[in-house]
């Protein structure tokens, strides 16, 4: 653990989440609480609702029951409770989903501008500050396809960053990458870890978790099947599906 | 047969003016029609899919000359005293409304889902989430298409002449008709409709075959 977030305020809680893809049950009774300065680390098989899961909570999924609550916030589906979660949270997209018609530094001044009406001057130098800091500021002024995949990544983090989220959500950040990007991408999310930003990463990359994780959740069949610190986690796994996950995975790496 | 000289070529120039001129009043108020369409199909609310949907049906599944001739007696029908040139016009710009919006609808839902997920999650809300994110993409997916739909826009213009609007072939016609040289007249009307349009047709399809290469 890098930092103690047991005595922090809670930003964000999901009580009895169940979501549902027509007669599919995607989340089932999903409830997990995030303290402030935790970072959490969510795995499990294809299919299991990980996705799901964290695209819920910035309401890009719409839920059927249970409830959702950020920063005192309650997702209740209107605009303004939308919007409000939405500038509190950031998210980083597998296939990074940069704008490929607009340059890295248009890319990250779009939102602050449009949403928090922030001036152009402003919004530049936020952008420098945050390209400086996943180091691609020189490659402010190029377009996205002129980058390579881990450059892209870094400039969505940065982009995510822009709008000065209190919680950064990652859905496989680095499952896209050719292998030798996977670090670049991996040491700016352990920098942001560091300090000291909330945030929830689906990631299948165990080292990671192990460095920075407080908690890793296993998730299958759109359940949360164990939750436990990296240490437990890896060493001693209560659930039989959790064995058989981690054997398969490690295995991989 | 007479001689085709200054005069009969001015003429010529003349319908050519028109042309050019319908074609462009039709491309650019379809455009700004078109845009609309092509949003209001792809929104969240059922009626405005439905409307547009039906509007885009009727001019794409009846002929142009029937448009034309609807709207012409139409608007006369109505008791507004209009020239042939705003009525032409107006039918021009609600046809090429109809095609330019399905064109544009369907480079709206081309541009990946992906997009519209990362503008939702900045907390982009839909006029910048389009005008900003989607629409600037869908437009450059749409380009050969929509060239293409100017080409036809361009020699469709010629059917004008049927509600009596004096256009390049209607031009042609009269010329013709008065020279007793109908080959040599319309030969020269269908170089100058060449002129103008191979060129767009030209850039329409390398922009087409670029593009097949960048996705590559
Ligand atoms: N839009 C959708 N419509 C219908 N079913 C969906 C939709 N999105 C996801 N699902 C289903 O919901 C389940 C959970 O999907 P989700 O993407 O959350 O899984 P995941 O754990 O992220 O998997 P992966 O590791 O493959 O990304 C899957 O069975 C998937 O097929
Ligand atoms: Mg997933």
């Amino acid at each position: 653990m890098l930092n103690s977030a047991k005595d922090q305020p809670t930003l964000i809680s999901l009580e009895d989440v169940q979501k549902w893809y027509g007669a599919f049950h995607a989340l089932k009774s999903i409830s997990l609480s995030v303290r402030k300065g935790e970072k959490i680390v969510l795995c499990g098989p294809s299919g299991s609702g990980k996705s799901t899961l964290i695209r819920c909570i910035n309401a890009l999924e719409t839920i059927e029951d249970g409830k959702i609550v950020v920063e005192g916030q309650v997702l209740d589906g209107s605009t303004k409770s939308i919007d409000a979660i939405r500038r509190e949270v950031g998210m980083v997209f597998q296939s990074f989903n940069l704008f490929p018609h607009m340059t890295v530094l248009q890319n990250c001044t779009l939102a602050p501008m449009r949403v928090r009406g922030t001036s152009h001057t402003d919004a530049e130098r936020l952008a420098r500050k945050y390209l400086e800091r996943v180091r691609i500021l020189d490659q402010a002024e190029k377009y996205p396809a002129q980058l390579s995949g881990g450059q892209q990544q870094r400039v969505a983090i940065a982009r995510a960053l822009c709008m000065e989220p209190k919680v950064m959500l990652f859905d496989e950040p680095t499952s896209a990458l050719d292998p030798e990007m996977v670090k670049e991408v991996l040491d700016t999310m352990i920098g942001l870890a560091r300090d000291g930003m909330t945030m929830i990463c689906v990631t299948h990359e165990m080292g990671f978790a192990r460095q920075v994780a407080d908690r890793v959740i296993f998730m299958a069949s759109g359940e949360i099947v164990e939750e436990a610190e990296p240490e437990v986690f890896f060493k001693s796994p209560k659930h039989q599906r959790t064995k058989t996950f981690l054997g398969e995975i490690l295995a991989h790496h | 047969m007479g001689p085709i000289g200054e005069n009969e070529f001015f003429f010529l120039m003349q319908g050519l003016k028109w042309t050019v001129l319908l074609a462009i009043v039709g491309f650019i108020g379809g455009g700004i029609f078109g845009i609309l369409i092509a949003l209001l199909r792809t929104s969240k609310t059922k009626v405005a899919r439905r409307i547009t949907a039906g509007y885009i049906g009727v001019f794409q599944g009846t002929p142009l000359l029937m448009q034309l001739f609807v709207v012409y007696y139409g608007v006369a029908l109505l008791g507004i005293e209009v020239n042939a040139w705003i009525a032409v016009a107006i039918a021009f710009t609600l046809h090429a409304s109809a095609f330019l919006g399905e064109i544009w609808r369907g480079s709206i839902e081309a541009v990946p889902k992906g997009q519209t997920e990362a503008a939702n999650a900045l907390g982009l809300h839909y006029v910048s989430r389009m005008k900003d994110v989607i629409l600037p993409q869908a437009l450059k997916i749409s380009m050969p298409a929509t060239i293409g739909f100017l080409v036809q826009l361009i020699k469709g213009t010629s059917l004008a002449a049927i509600v009596g609007f004096i256009e390049l072939t209607r031009a042609g016609q009269i010329i013709s008709n008065q020279t007793y040289r109908p080959l040599l007249v319309f030969g020269i009307v269908g170089a100058i409709y060449f002129i103008i349009c191979w060129p767009l047709s030209h850039a329409g399809s390398g922009l087409e075959k670029r593009m097949a290469k960048a996705v590559r």
